[in-house]
């Protein structure tokens, strides 16, 4: 079993954090309720009077039978992801890290786009990067190339990143206080929306070859990222992509949202994409 | 296919509350699900039976109670309800409109024994 909170992961796998139990196991948990009729029964006397008047919802009488009852719950699905994501966020808060958690579908140019970024940055900016994918470590690969820090996460059948992983993926990065810490997600315009990893901004990427209509398609990824880049802007002049009419869809479902016109390729428009990671840096340096 | 970890998020809230409370059987639940949840209803059902297979919630019964998009109209100063994320406000056709609810998921309540 993990040593650091007792998980059972599935088929997830970080790296350099590993899992030595079978998972299969885990599941055993399920089964194995005399954990839960082993506490103390003593207050049962109390209330041993009240069986018989049926106070469940269907107003069983019939000693001996168990009585259904109404448990009030009121809790959020995401509730456990949303206490990881707090404890990242308060973790990056405390080494004034800044983490962006950017999003896309498959193909838009994300990890082009990163590797981009970090050679244009890295002399001047501590960065890492945490990698999401189903399957293979091509990504982290690509990023090491560059000569900074990267960790792969494979997600197996998963399809999003969740806090949870994050929190084992600090762990394993050994991150340098004041840096940048960038979560590529899987590549997945639904399911990350979501779920929060604790970071301090969602950062859509949408590819002019893509359809103009993406952010009303997928409403609430828009909705959920601060900043949108439209990349492969280099590509417009051959592809029907009515950028106007992309960025009035994503202000629809977003009002506040930024849009930044991107090439990773020629490297047009990056220069505003760094002068807002810069801002933002600085906003969380304080 | 989220749905699939949600339903293990649900189930473990379930498996929480038995401990706490003693019940081990979940005869029923209820959950909460907006409209802009991103849930897709089918998929949570397929998997909370895949999910729940030997566990106290095997038997249980799902019920969703579907929680309306509204939204809160800067123009008209009011709520509104809406179906989407980018609809306009159904009185002044605006966009001007912060959603104020319809992002819910939540376990609501059990019928135990």
């Amino acid at each position: 079993m993990c040593t650091v909170c007792g998980c059972g992961e599935g088929e997830t796998r970080i790296e350099g954090h590993t899992h030595s139990h079978e998972h299969e196991y885990s599941h055993e948990h399920g089964k194995n309720h005399e954990h839960g009729s082993s506490h103390p029964h003593n207050h049962d006397h109390q209330h041993s009077h009240n069986h018989d008047y049926g106070q469940g919802p269907a107003h069983a009488h019939a000693p001996g039978l168990s009585q259904s009852r109404m448990v009030q719950i009121e809790t959020d699905i995401l509730s456990k992801n949303n206490e990881y994501a707090a404890h990242n966020r308060r973790w990056f808060s405390e080494h004034k890290i800044l983490t962006l958690n950017l999003v896309s579908s498959p193909g838009s140019g994300k990890t082009s786009l990163l590797t981009r970024t970090i050679d244009d940055l890295k002399k001047e900016l501590t960065l890492a990067v945490v990698e999401g994918d189903q399957q293979t470590d091509n990504d982290a690969q690509r990023i090491r190339e560059t000569g900074v820090k990267a960790l792969q996460i494979n997600t197996g059948k998963g399809c999003h990143l969740d806090a949870h992983m994050i929190g084992h993926a600090i762990d394993s990065l050994e991150l340098e206080d004041k840096g940048i810490l960038f979560i590529e997600n899987v590549g997945n315009l639904v399911c990350p929306a979501a779920f929060d990893l604790g970071e301090a901004h969602k950062v859509a990427i949408l590819s002019v070859t893509e359809g103009d209509d993406k952010p009303l398609k997928y409403p609430d990824m828009f909705h959920a990222a601060d900043v949108l880049l439209l990349n492969k802007t280099d590509l417009l002049p051959y592809v029907d992509f009515d950028v106007e009419k992309c960025s009035d869809y994503a202000r629809r479902v977003n009002p506040g949202i930024k849009i930044i016109q991107v090439s990773a390729t020629t490297g047009k428009g990056m220069d505003i994409w760094y002068q807002w990671i810069k801002a933002t840096q600085n906003l969380a340096l304080i | 296919m989220h749905e699939m970890s949600l339903c293990e998020g649900i189930l473990g809230i379930i498996e929480e509350h038995a401990q706490n409370q003693g019940f081990k059987k979940v005869n029923a639940l209820w959950l909460e699900i907006g409209a802009f949840a991103s849930v897709e209803i089918e998929a949570l059902r397929f998997s909370f039976e895949v999910i729940s297979k030997n566990t106290i919630a095997e038997q249980a019964r799902l019920h969703i109670i579907d929680i309306p998009g509204t939204a809160w109209c800067m123009q008209c100063s009011k709520t509104v309800v809406i179906q989407r994320r980018f609809d306009a406000c159904p009185h002044c056709a605006g966009y001007q409109l912060q959603i104020t609810g319809g992002e819910e998921m939540r376990v609501k309540e059990l019928e135990v024994e």
